[in-house]
């Protein structure tokens, strides 16, 4: 190698060190801490980015910004014009008396202010009452879906996830088959099969049992029981239970539980959505890295050791997603209740969004629609922020690598 | 960060003004421009009941266009409601188009409707009832489509072997309830109706009351003739003699009594046409509903053929319906799919073209009409689910209620 060629690679190695030196700055600053302190996962160096490294870095890439807006523009464009906008005119509409008949953001319609949150929330009368029955029957709902379906796809997911196992692909196929099946489809066949002289009540009778008229029974699952016990007179509440209420309902009401309609409504949903939830949590238990398994075996862990300290641990980002997504999703329930029942029997299988369609289409109220829809939007915010508080907590212990 | 945020509000505040300006751009409150051509192209938007509906109404249409030289042009709804209200709101209604009595007010206090009414000469011959009905603010807004009543209809053979004969039909509601627990037994109920004010209004209309005044201005559902008539309800579900069609798997009476599982049911004319559709072997007959203690009463239902106000041909339009609603055609639909005609003179026609349906047409005489006030829909949906629950329920708390908030949707109304 010539002297001069090397000095041509030296000063073009120089010239460069603008390109390299972010790098090399911070392996500088890495192997310069404090000894013995470990670094903080993800977190930029304690000394790392000084801002004259920083500078010639974003010098160079001032022409971009501009670059940058254009080529995402036709998203931001699209995501703004069909969900951001009509998500305001919503808004909009949820503080007027709109009927539908006119256009809303001409003034014709009456301006309302909150007087549709206010039937809502504190308003005596029909409104609030349907409201929260509705977010009643939804809360049940939610409280008995989300943790059966995620539960249900769990164990579903490791019984396909075993590798000894045969007739895995046929098994997942069967678990899949009714996520990818119409909703409206399904809750048809289970009109069927829960009418009152159906198959589940034919099945129930060979085991001398008499079921209920599912479909027609509007007694809720936890009155009967504490009627069964003698507690409460499901048909005459009495004492501090009916004397006191919130939002129009007294505490009886409330504390009932979903009825027995609603019970065949929580089967379908479980039944039907815990095969899309297993195939999240199979795709997160195929990316646990066997040598971690196998480690753990050396070291004799039993099964449940293994699925405890192992298996769980790495599916936890999946777990919240399933969570997250289960509560959005079973706070919307729309469908089923739209094909089985549209709140009979006894109102108790309305639900807050099935509430805000009839409020909107049936009785021309579109303003109410709007505003329960967003005091659900609301709801559905709080339990989410609630529940990454609630996973982040533990998040943050150090040693883990995410 | 805060200028961008600032940048990016900005931006959404433009672009928000910039959509909403151009959507208030078209149309706004003012008279739509009415179209003088002699050709003018009419839409009609139906809710159908059944292909034989649809066919008939198309092909009135086509003879339409051969008359009046104006094209017509029928669609079919999949869901009315919706599709009227986003029409609506997008001024872009169809010319004519069927309203539903639960809608009618809300299309009518939204101005919606082209109050036709008073142009037509003969609106006198459509029963007092449902005009009264389509009325809003004093004004007939549109004429009834046709009309139905509700009868007793009896399964001719459960009645034969319980060991009635024809002279048995009940009259009064003490016969009622003796022949329906005769009837009653052996997988058969006596009487089997859906739990809807639709079905069991009958019993407070015969005991002398009503939900509303009968210009709709006020709630009388707190009195005690519709506590007498729900009482005489409750009675019957106590003794078993009379189910709701889902205690007995059905989901209308219709399908009960087809299905041998009720003895009788009150439904109106359109049984007849599921009848011969579904269960063609089984025999009954249509008898009057017994009196009460203040005599007669059915209910009426109907529909109303609306034009929209925002309708460009709206004399065009006007004209399709008194097509539509003649005497002549309104017998064609009643022969095509069984519905009744809701002139006076065609009834009386229909009666003898049909004598299976007289009891139905002796109804439209002494019928009530459907409730229509603005926002009520929801409030008649918790009187029927309060209903569902008349076996255990007290009916004077169920009225009250019903009564509240009537008055509190009335309220909001105004």
């Amino acid at each position: 190698m010539s002297p001069r060629t090397t000095r041509a690679a030296d000063q073009s190695r120089g010239d460069g060190s603008s390109d390299s030196g972010r790098p090399r700055a911070a392996a500088r600053s890495r192997s310069t801490g404090s000894p013995g302190a470990p670094d903080a996962p993800g977190g930029a160096g304690p000394t790392a980015a000084p801002r004259a490294i920083h500078a010639p870095r974003a010098g160079r890439r001032r022409g971009e910004g501009p670059w940058g807006w254009l080529f995402v523009s036709p998203m931001v464009l699209v995501l703004g014009l069909f969900l951001l906008l009509p998500i305001l005119m919503a808004l909009w509409v949820s503080l007027l008396h709109w009927d539908g008949q006119s256009n809303p953001f001409s003034g014709q319609a009456k301006f309302a202010g909150l007087d549709n949150y206010r039937a809502l929330l504190t308003e005596d009368g029909l409104d609030r009452t349907l409201f929260a029955t509705s977010l009643r029957n939804n809360a049940y709902y939610v409280l008995l879906t989300v943790p059966l379906q995620t539960g249900l796809a769990l164990v579903l997911a490791l019984i396909v996830n075993q590798r000894l196992l045969r007739a895995r692909g046929a098994l997942r196929t069967a678990f899949f088959f009714p996520s990818v099946t119409s909703s409206i489809a399904v809750s048809t066949v289970f009109l069927f099969l829960f009418q009152g002289s159906g198959a589940v009540n034919s099945l129930l009778s060979w085991i001398g049992v008499k079921g209920p008229n599912w479909f027609a029974d509007p007694r809720g699952v936890l009155s009967l029981l504490l009627g069964a016990l003698g507690i409460v007179d499901p048909d005459r509440p009495s004492g501090a239970l009916a004397d006191h209420s919130f939002l129009g309902l007294s505490w009886f009401q409330w504390l009932s539980g979903p009825s027995v309609a609603m019970c065949t409504i929580i089967v379908l949903a479980v039944w039907t959505t815990s095969g899309t939830f297993m195939l999240i949590f199979l795709a997160a238990l195929q990316d646990i890295p066997r040598e971690l398994e196998e480690s753990a075996a050396l070291e004799g862990v039993n099964r449940y050791q293994m699925l405890r300290h192992i298996t769980l641990p790495a599916l936890r980002p999946v777990l919240f997603l399933v969570l997250t997504l289960g509560l959005i999703s079973t706070w919307q329930v729309f469908d089923q209740v739209y094909v089985m029942g549209q709140g009979a029997p006894g109102n108790t299988t309305l639900t807050p969004a099935f509430l805000s369609y009839s409020a909107a289409f049936d009785d021309a109220d579109f303003g109410q629609g709007a505003a329960i829809a967003f005091i659900m939007l609301a709801l559905i915010l709080c339990l989410t922020a609630l529940q990454r508080w609630a996973f982040r907590d533990r998040d943050a212990r150090p040693g883990r690598n995410r | 960060m805060t200028t961008r945020t600032a940048a990016a509000a900005l931006a959404t505040c433009a672009a928000l003004m910039a959509a909403t300006g151009c959507s208030s751009s078209f149309g706004d409150g003012k008279e739509t421009e009415q179209d003088s051509g002699a050709k003018q192209h009419l839409t009609v938007l139906i809710a159908t009941s059944g292909d034989a509906e649809t066919k008939a109404v198309k092909d009135a249409a086509a003879a339409y266009q051969k008359e009046s030289g104006n094209t017509v042009t029928v669609e079919v709804a999949k869901d009315m409601n919706q599709q009227l209200a986003q029409a609506f709101a997008g001024h872009k209604p169809p010319d004519v188009f069927y309203v539903n009595s639960d809608q009618f007010a809300n299309y009518a206090k939204a101005g919606s409707l082209y109050p036709y009414g008073d142009g037509i000469k003969d609106a006198d011959d459509f029963s007092a009832q449902l005009r009264s009905s389509f009325t809003y603010d004093g004004r007939l807004v549109c004429l009834p489509k046709d009309t139905s009543t509700l009868g007793l209809a009896v399964n001719t053979e459960l009645w034969r072997q319980a060991g009635l004969t024809d002279q048995d039909y009940p009259a009064t509601w003490a016969e009622l309830k003796q022949v329906a627990g005769k009837l009653t037994g052996d997988g058969v109920t006596g009487l089997v109706t859906t739990n809807e004010y639709q079905r069991l209004g009958v019993f407070m209309k015969e005991a002398g009351g009503w939900v509303t005044d009968a210009r709709q201005t006020k709630m009388t559902a707190a009195g005690a003739q519709n506590a007498e008539g729900l009482a005489f309800a409750q009675s019957l579900l106590k003794s078993g003699s009379m189910k709701y069609a889902k205690d007995v798997d059905t989901s209308w009476g219709g399908e009960a009594l087809g299905k041998g599982r009720a003895a009788m049911t009150i439904e109106g004319n359109w049984l007849a046409g599921a009848m011969k559709a579904d269960y063609p072997d089984v025999g009954y007959k249509v008898v009057e509903l017994p009196a009460g203690p203040s005599g007669k009463g059915t209910l009426a239902f109907s529909n109303c053929w609306g034009v929209a106000a925002e309708s460009a041909h709206r004399a065009a339009a006007v004209d399709l319906v008194k097509y539509l609603s003649s005497g002549e055609q309104q017998l064609k639909f009643a022969d095509a799919f069984g519905v009744m005609p809701s002139r006076t003179s065609s009834l009386a026609t229909y009666a003898q073209q049909v004598p299976a349906a007289k009891a139905w047409v002796d109804g439209a005489a002494y019928a009530q009409g459907p409730v229509t006030i603005a926002g009520f829909d929801k409030v008649l949906g918790q009187f029927n689910t309060d209903l569902q629950a008349l076996r255990t329920a007290d009916p004077k708390k169920i009225l009250a209620d019903l009564q509240s908030n009537g008055e509190q949707a009335m309220a909001k109304g105004d």
